[in-house]
């Protein structure tokens, strides 16, 4: 227990912080991931076989691909295009993205091609009634859209953006290549330093497990709250 | 865009498929087994075993592939009793070090697919079985079993996927697989997108392959 004491003798702030850390990309990237899907789910409906095509390719790729891949591309790609970018405006010097940013990016896309999913399965199961009513109403399209599909479909999408959430949360575990202070990589640089990996890597274990286990509280009782009146 | 490097590339990407190819079929085969083996312990009657099953696929599945594999391959070799012992010999290798930790994780998923497929089974099946005569032993092999692989064929085509790309994970404990040679050459040479595309469409055409196997699986078998 020693091992995990406060302050300078042992791992347990470092391994906090880490904690919180893992946290906020794991939001980061999902927030990314929704942006990603509101973008996406209407290319992915839509009648045009070419932006269709744009919408299927996002998610075929990303669902396809190892996420490690993904992340090493943005990791050594994306100073190198911010760089590039840059030069046309006369900046030559190198420039280092934020770990954190690339981080939470990386797991973003592949977090949004899940949530893609997950929204065009909820649009596809509202009943069509729903639509014919409004249009029958004369509701104008932004309005019926926002007040009458959306507050459907996020009802329908929550049991299934939980599992989005789980991957997502377990997902960030791999930005510890990038060198984020997440709870892999503290656990990594603990178990470096101790030579104790047994412990530091079991206890990232219990972290994460804890996480997901608090996170599944959390979303069951919204899960009751929204599911009030069916 | 470095055609050339593309090029030159893809022999060796496709080199290191083999080794991405044996650590899926071999972690899938074996996660079967353990996932099989774990859903039958799942719906025994004993409250002991169940729940020992569930903790099982609790815990795999609440904890990423990363720390199973870290875990494995770095943690157990502290233990000095399995450093002295026959164990060591498979230990000590990250090969099949990455095995076991994808073995343990895919039967994880397995077990909760297969348990979901045998309780979804039709009841009439079984008592029309007993009320033939059929012994309990023959119901379950003749009739639960290729039922429940059929109703769980969907969900099983995805976890293959999952296990394809969570063979990637080999490449953070030393092995060269495909991810381990795209990181080898993206940090050689700079050049990630071209690498990428390389990569990724190798792994894309696995995934390919594998879905429209699994959904001729699905059409041959439906009944």
């Amino acid at each position: 227990m020693d091992l995990l004491a406060f302050g300078n003798t042992g791992w347990g702030d470092e391994l906090f912080f880490a904690t919180l850390m893992t946290v906020a990309v794991s939001i980061t990237a999902m927030i990314i991931g929704f942006c990603f899907a509101l973008i996406f789910t209407p290319l992915k409906l839509s009648k045009n076989k070419f932006l269709h095509f744009i919408g299927n390719s996002y998610t075929t790729i990303v669902r396809g691909v190892p996420e490690l891949l993904v992340i090493y591309l943005l990791f050594f790609g994306g100073s190198g295009a911010v760089m590039y970018v840059a030069s046309i405006f006369g900046y030559n010097e190198y420039i280092e993205i934020n770990a954190f940013l690339t981080g939470s990016l990386a797991i973003g896309i592949i977090s949004g091609a899940y949530s893609t999913e997950v929204f065009r399965g909820a649009l596809q199961s509202i009943d069509k009634g729903q639509f014919e009513a409004s249009k029958v109403l004369g509701l104008k399209k932004p309005f019926y859209f926002f007040k009458i599909i959306m507050p459907q479909m996020l009802r329908l999408s929550i049991p299934n953006l939980s599992n989005v959430w789980q991957i997502t949360l377990k997902d960030t575990s791999l930005i510890s290549v990038t060198g984020l202070v997440e709870i892999m990589r503290q656990s990594y640089i603990a178990a470096g330093s101790t030579r104790d990996p047994l412990f530091f890597y079991s206890f990232a274990a219990v972290l994460y497990l804890l996480l997901t286990y608090l996170s599944m509280q959390l979303i069951n009782k919204l899960e009751t709250k929204y599911r009030r009146g069916y | 865009m470095d055609l050339d490097l593309m090029i030159n590339s893809f022999p060796k990407l496709l080199n290191a498929t083999l080794i991405t190819l044996k650590l899926l079929s071999l972690s899938l085969i074996f996660g079967l087994i353990l996932g099989l083996f774990f859903a039958i312990l799942r719906l025994n009657k004993n409250i002991f075993l169940s729940r020992f099953s569930y903790l099982y696929s609790y815990v795999f599945r609440g904890t990423p592939l990363l720390v199973q594999i870290f875990i494995i391959y770095f943690g157990l070799g502290q233990l000095e009793f399995l450093r002295s012992s026959f164990l060591w010999v498979v230990l000590k290798e990250p090969y099949w070090c990455a095995i076991i930790a994808f073995s343990l994780n895919t039967g994880a998923y397995t077990s909760e697919i297969l348990r979901s497929a045998f309780e979804t089974i039709n009841k009439n099946f079984i008592e029309a079985g007993d009320s033939l005569g059929i012994s309990k032993k023959i119901i379950f092999y003749k009739i639960q079993i290729p039922i429940a692989i059929r109703q769980s064929l969907p969900a099983y085509g995805n976890e293959i996927i999952l296990m394809l790309k969570g063979t990637s994970l080999a490449s953070t404990v030393t092995l060269m697989d495909l991810t381990g040679v795209a990181k080898y050459i993206i940090s050689t040479t700079f050049k990630p997108i071209e690498v990428f595309i390389v990569a990724g469409g190798i792994y894309l055409f696995m995934t390919f392959v594998i879905h429209n196997f699994i959904k001729y699986l699905e059409k041959k078998y439906s009944y």
